[in-house]
């Protein structure tokens, strides 16, 4: 028994104590705030730890802060701006590299009298996405709709501009940057989802070709790195085609990642599928319901939502691995970044840095928003689960 | 038997189609004036060959010798699409005719140039390996490293070609090897090496991301051929020798004397050697399916072969790579153009 004098010590730290006495009352913030404060310092044990704790963050977010802001030079032209706090020996980033490079970061060579069209693109992009996504928007399924069909198409008119729009033709092997990261990611999300939800019902048919051919596909596809894929879609293809009739590069990177996502897709949804209980399969066979009947009324409704964790993981996945197809001469941003940071007018010890703690910034923003908003909506699914 | 017809009829279609859309049917040349661009495989980013500026235009001494060959056919230097390249890429997008010209600091060889499908058609610029030492050594000569530590990065072609040169020479030498680029140069920034080794382009390019780049000099020898050159598709004589006389019309523009600002006075001038380059008489642009003034053309846009190096890697340029080997064939170069005429 010589673990008593800690337990006893655990039992009443006041994180539990209020939980057995108060097990009704809905939390009060402030109360809560308070009391995770206090929990940090209830005994001497839990005061060290976290005094502990707070040396390691600060040894750890002391240097990041002084690179990022406290030693960073802000303005200037060229490299010899960022040189000069390297000659005092206080390394910190060189934010002008990033603010007079940011247009090409931004849409990489597409032409600066043109860009109010990738502007105009990303405009209705967030409308759309707010609209399909915000939960108390009306006509959302419209707005969904309008986010999977006419969008992409009204989006490939005004960035691609091709002949019969009247646009100036913006060739894809102009476009860079943040608009080709986003422009990838948001068409393999749009597509991997119905692509999906197709290959896991297609796995699970009874239809013997249909569940061949969609297993076939999944493993293949699972089963090979999204590096080879894109290889496949760029170096590969142009051998056996006939020369002439070969997709544009950007294109081909698309329906790589898409179908690559499609692949990775298909195993959660089936994950959602496999999850619900036979019986409600069977009760709408009961209720006479056909199969596609069934199936977009009673199962994927539950099926997706049970496994919404999984598909925002594969879509933070995809949109962080589109810095692949920098391998097969697209310069999304982080290229653009690397890139730029090669040109002898910025090359310093400090630029690459520089570049890649924006392009970081940039990444976690998006991710932990997609993050942020798969949250919210298992929240709300689970009230309105547990309501009915 | 009865679908047999069916059938010929059918491989007859298909081989139709395939001769239509092979690349054989017609030159390149006639190919890159009806698409209007030449296409210009690029390395994507090296200091000094090619990198996109602030506004995200590329600039850069290959990307000017792409430059050169637009400017040759359309009069007009901005008619180029570049296809950035890995170097693992670089041979393949040449024999699929993804790209017309490869133009990437590709060091010509003679397996490269014979087997794989590629033609080189000149030299435009001699690299090689040197070393980087700290200037406050004095060091004058590579041949004075005797005993030093060297940085190098595992696996590459620097390491045996510096193995041969310490040997050839009866010199010692600790290597000290790592694996990527990056690691290499930050190991010899932070001190740990005497010499770091590496092209000489490379290491102009590297000693600017050094804490202090002017603390850091390239030592004159080279101690291996790297000779970047231009590349086509072979099988296509016509566009080898448009980019091949591009190349050379470049160096004998400086050889002349003829530059970007004199260019359409020199035209003018009674010198016949200058007439015949510039196209003022005779028919040496036609003859290669060019224009009269093609020349013209070229040195207008870029300058001759001393301005576009000047502009990327001279005195005025941060990369500062002494000319070299670099420099006309009668100022102690290699670069030599055949006659004109």
């Amino acid at each position: 028994m010589t673990m008593t004098p800690t337990s006893p010590a655990c039992a009443s730290t006041p994180r539990s104590a209020p939980a057995q006495t108060t097990p009704a009352r809905p939390p009060q913030p402030t109360a809560g705030l308070l009391r995770g404060l206090r929990g940090l310092v209830s005994t001497p044990v839990n005061a060290l730890l976290t005094v502990l704790a707070l040396a390691i963050a600060w040894f750890l977010l002391r240097p990041a802060i002084e690179f990022l802001f406290i030693n960073a030079v802000w303005s200037g032209h060229d490299r010899a701006a960022c040189l000069a706090g390297e000659a005092s020996g206080e390394t910190g980033a060189c934010w002008p590299f990033i603010t007079r490079r940011i247009g090409y970061f931004v849409y990489g060579q597409y032409p600066e009298a043109q860009r109010w069209r990738p502007n105009l693109a990303m405009a209705l992009c967030a409308l759309n996405i707010a609209a399909a996504l915000w939960p108390r928007a009306p006509y959302r399924g419209a707005a969904l709709f309008a986010f999977v069909v006419p969008f992409p198409i009204i989006s490939w008119i005004l960035l691609y501009g091709p002949g019969f729009s009247g646009l100036v033709t913006v060739p894809t092997n102009l476009w860079g940057g943040v608009l080709v990261t986003l422009v990838i990611s948001i068409v393999g999300i749009v597509a991997s989802l119905p692509l999906g939800v197709l290959l896991a019902l297609g796995r699970r048919s009874r239809m013997p070709f249909v569940r061949a051919a969609s297993i076939v596909f999944i493993e293949v596809m699972r089963g090979v790195p999204l590096l080879a894929v894109l290889f496949m879609a760029n170096r590969m293809l142009p051998l056996f085609l006939p020369p002439g009739v070969l997709p544009d590069p950007l294109v081909r990177v698309m329906v790589g990642v898409s179908l690559f996502a499609a692949a990775g897709m298909a195993e959660v949804i089936r994950g959602g599928l496999q999850a619900l209980p036979k019986g409600q399969y069977e009760a709408a066979a009961a209720l006479g319901l056909g199969y596609w009947q069934m199936m977009f009324t009673v199962i994927l409704p539950q099926a997706l939502t049970l496994v919404i964790p999984g598909i925002v993981n594969t879509f933070i996945s995809l949109f962080k691995d589109t810095t692949l197809v920098t391998i097969v001469g697209i310069f999304d941003l982080l290229t653009t970044i690397d890139v730029s940071s090669r040109d002898p007018a910025w090359a310093t010890p400090v630029t690459v840095s520089t570049g890649y703690a924006f392009a970081a910034m940039f990444y976690f923003i998006c991710c932990y928003a997609m993050s942020r908003y798969s949250a919210a909506m298992e929240r709300r699914l689970a009230a309105a689960g547990s309501r009915s | 038997m009865k679908r047999a017809p069916v059938l010929m009829a059918m491989a007859c279609g298909v081989a139709a189609a395939m001769a239509n859309g092979a690349p054989a049917a017609a030159g390149v040349l006639d190919q890159v004036r009806q698409r209007g661009q030449v296409i210009c495989g690029a390395n994507p980013g090296l200091a000094g060959f090619g990198v996109p500026d602030d506004k995200g235009k590329w600039t850069g001494f290959d990307v000017d010798y792409c430059r050169a060959i637009s400017a040759a056919v359309f009069g007009d230097p901005d008619k180029v699409k570049y296809v950035p390249l890995t170097a693992k890429d670089r041979f393949t997008a040449l024999q699929t005719g993804e790209i017309d010209v490869l133009v990437r600091n590709t060091t010509w060889t003679m397996s490269r140039d014979t087997a794989l499908g590629a033609s080189f058609t000149n030299v435009n610029f001699y690299d090689g390996q040197a070393f980087l030492v700290r200037a406050k050594l004095g060091l004058k000569s590579a041949l004075e490293l005797n005993g030093a530590t060297i940085c190098v990065q595992q696996g590459t072609t620097n390491e045996l070609n510096m193995a041969d040169f310490f040997r050839s020479h009866k010199m010692e030498y600790k290597p000290v090897s790592f694996g990527s680029a990056a690691e290499t140069v930050r190991a010899y920034d932070a001190g740990r090496c005497d010499a770091f080794t590496s092209d000489s382009s490379a290491l102009h390019a590297e000693r600017l991301r050094m804490t202090n780049p002017s603390e850091h000099v390239v030592l004159p020898e080279l101690i291996s051929r790297e000779p970047f050159g231009a590349a086509v598709r072979k099988g296509d004589d016509q566009w080898f020798d448009v980019v091949r006389w591009v190349g050379y019309g470049l160096v004998a523009a400086e050889d002349a004397g003829v530059t970007k600002a004199n260019v359409d006075e020199k035209r003018s001038s009674d010198n016949p050697e200058l007439r015949r380059m510039l196209g003022a008489e005779g028919k040496l642009g036609p003859a290669i399916g060019l224009p009269d003034e093609w020349l013209v053309n070229v040195v207008r846009a870029v300058g001759n072969y001393g301005e576009i190096y000047d502009r990327h890697f001279g005195e005025t340029s941060r990369l500062k790579i002494p000319r070299g080997l670099n420099n006309l064939w009668n100022k102690g170069g290699l670069m030599y153009a055949p006659p004109l005429r």
